[in-house]
């Protein structure tokens, strides 16, 4: 069973290997270029979100501050200290995972839903300090001419590029993620989504594997931040507020919570729709809440594994009539 | 002004906002005593609330008493909808499924508000007039102010009264103790949700009404009122309603004194910091009952 879902892994990752490599060719218009890299961009931070929704149960409403963090210091080391690039976006990731551990540790040794207050709250004055701290953020109007990314003399300065550079770190992140449920870390956070009482009195510490993988998702979000940063080379504080925290909970809904190909069905849905609704901007919040419920009432499993379960229940049916069972 | 007079306006403004929060907070608490959910709606009702007023007072000239009660039982009709549709027919009934139900209802109710009202803030004249009372130290009082009290004063007395004296509020808190208990003694736990979620509606209606005057309203104002009377619930203690209205009243007054004597570009950061420093150190809250439990 075991070398079965490998294996069906391999053929995933080879299929969105290839796509990833062959897609361009058939892609024209630089909207749709764009429209791609920001799929790209919320993939990554869906797919670390997902790893603490589904196999941690855990809610966070705080994901736009992990996500604005690693923007921030990747724009800020760079722009006003001119740090070099790489480094900054390390930098980066590593303060918001410590700070990720700071708001983890003592709201996840709770019982309860505790984290979702504590990341509300905590995302909210991120939001808040970005707008004030004028002197180093730029204020509500922006850090702008954030330099692109460059590996040697090679600039990522344009969209094609910048596919391939965000799809490689989706790819890397996807690969991470699945190797990381297949170790002792995964088993481990599978049998606490299972049953918490169960997986402690098999010795494993649920907090701590809480923890660590809340500070990864956070690291996850930042790398998605900075990589945005310097694809766009402009943020404010806008794109990092609650609204965004909501689009990335549901994206990982409607994927499928602990579904690692539905994180990425999610974001991809969801982003279409949002890029859809442009003109009609007002109706932006009412088809993300009218999503969301629909898929949270009539398919909690997500809508991935919604619909393979409901094949599956019919094809199960479809044989049985055959055999003449029901 | 003098300083004196300065800190007597700051409290003023801190009591009534704080009371705001408080009716919030007992919101948060009437449901979450209910069923366990953190209702995310709850934000939605305060901003249907004033909405609701400005469309009957304003727009259709009703009087502002009738007004009132219209606005409330609309808005605990909505609570109650929400109950009766989605969460009760979600296939899953596990509390994170349920939290992020709320969330996307408030997103569509939100997103309905935003269509039919537009973005623009909009004024709901005074229950009685603007013309500020002045006060023995020197302060100065609109009649807003007191009404805000005057309700928020009556609606605890309602409610402690509804708690400890009849029986559907003596079912709910039996409920809130212990749900397979209270159904085992013939207590109708669907109801006891569906009420709650109607109640805590008409509630989050009052304080969207009462504060409309002073702040003015749009489609949505809730969010940070809804969000910082949550914060409040959390430092009262989590399903505490003495808590509540402590913690709406200490938060109330640290933000608006803090936003006059220190910054007041922080103002809306305050109460969130706060709501980090109680559950980084006294997660169960002021009033909650022993330690939150660790693990």
């Amino acid at each position: 069973m075991n070398n079965l879902i490998k294996q069906k892994d391999i053929l995933g990752f080879g299929a969105l290997a290839v796509i990833i490599i062959v897609l361009p060719l058939f892609v024209e218009s630089k909207y749709y270029f764009i429209v791609l890299n920001v799929i790209g961009l919320n993939t990554i931070v869906v797919v670390g979100l997902n790893l603490l929704i589904g196999f941690a149960g855990q809610i966070s409403l705080g994901h736009a501050a992990f996500y604005g963090l690693g923007s921030y210091f990747s724009g800020i080391l760079t722009v006003n200290y001119g740090f070099p690039l790489w480094p900054a976006m390390v930098v980066g990731m590593m303060a918001t995972g410590a700070v990720a551990y700071l708001i983890g540790y003592p709201s996840l040794k709770l019982r309860g839903h505790y984290l979702v207050m504590a990341t509300l709250g905590f995302g909210i004055i991120i939001n808040i300090l970005m707008g004030e701290l004028e002197q180093f953020t730029g204020g509500h109007d922006g850090l702008m001419g954030i330099p692109p990314l460059a590996i040697g003399g090679w600039v990522f300065d344009n969209d094609l590029k910048n596919f391939y550079l965000i799809w490689s770190f989706v790819f890397l992140c996807m690969v991470a993620a699945r190797n990381l449920l297949n170790s002792r870390v995964g088993r481990a956070l599978r049998a606490i989504s299972g049953s918490e009482v169960a997986a402690n009195s098999l010795g494993v510490n649920t907090a701590d594997y809480k923890v660590k993988i809340f500070v990864l998702s956070a690291m996850f979000a930042s790398i998605s931040g900075s990589l945005y940063a310097h694809y766009i080379t402009f943020i404010s504080p806008s794109s990092y507020d609650f609204h965004y925290s909501i689009q990335v909970v549901t994206m990982v809904i409607v994927g499928g919570m602990g579904s690692l190909w539905g994180s990425l069905l999610g974001a991809g849905v969801l982003t279409c729709i949002s890029e859809a609704l442009h003109i009609a901007k007002q109706y932006h919040i009412i088809a993300y809440g009218v999503f969301l419920c629909l898929v949270l009432v009539f398919l909690p499993e997500g809508v991935l594994m919604g619909i393979t379960n409901f094949l599956v229940k019919n094809k199960d049916k479809a044989a049985n009539y055959k055999n003449g069972l029901t | 002004m003098d300083f004196s007079q300065q800190i007597a306006q700051y409290i003023v403004t801190g009591l009534t906002i704080g009371a705001i929060y408080a009716i919030v907070a007992m919101g948060f608490n009437i449901i979450h005593n209910a069923t366990g959910i953190v209702n995310f709606a709850q934000c939605e009702f305060i901003s249907l609330g004033g909405m609701f007023m400005y469309s009957l007072v304003v727009l259709f000239k009703v009087n502002p008493m009738i007004s009132f009660f219209i606005s409330m039982a609309g808005v605990a009709i909505i609570g109650a909808l929400i109950e009766i549709g989605p969460i009760r027919h979600a296939r899953s009934k596990e509390i994170i499924v349920l939290i992020f139900l709320t969330i996307g209802l408030s997103e569509v109710l939100r997103g309905t508000a935003q269509e039919v009202w537009g973005t623009d803030n909009v004024g709901v004249p005074a229950f009685s007039g603007e013309n500020p009372i002045h006060l023995l130290g020197g302060g100065t009082i609109v009649p807003q102010h007191i009404w805000v009290f005057a309700i928020t004063v009556l609606v605890m007395l309602m409610l402690h009264y509804f708690f400890k004296k009849t029986l559907m509020g003596k079912a709910m808190r039996a409920t809130s103790v212990n749900r397979r208990a209270a159904a085992l003694v013939g207590i109708s736990v669907n109801r006891i949700i569906l009420f709650s979620f109607a109640f805590s509606g008409a509630l989050g209606a009052v304080a969207g009404i009462i504060i409309a005057p002073i702040s003015t309203t749009s489609y949505d104002t809730g969010i940070m009122l809804g969000l910082k009377g949550f914060a409040a619930a959390i430092l009262g203690g989590y399903g505490n309603f003495a808590g509540a209205i402590l913690g709406g009243v200490i938060l109330g007054l640290l933000e608006s004194l803090g936003a006059g004597l220190i910054s007041s570009q922080y103002k809306d950061a305050i109460a969130f910091f706060v709501l980090l420093l109680v559950l980084f150190l006294k997660p169960a809250g002021i009033m909650g009952y022993g330690e939150a439990e660790r693990v």
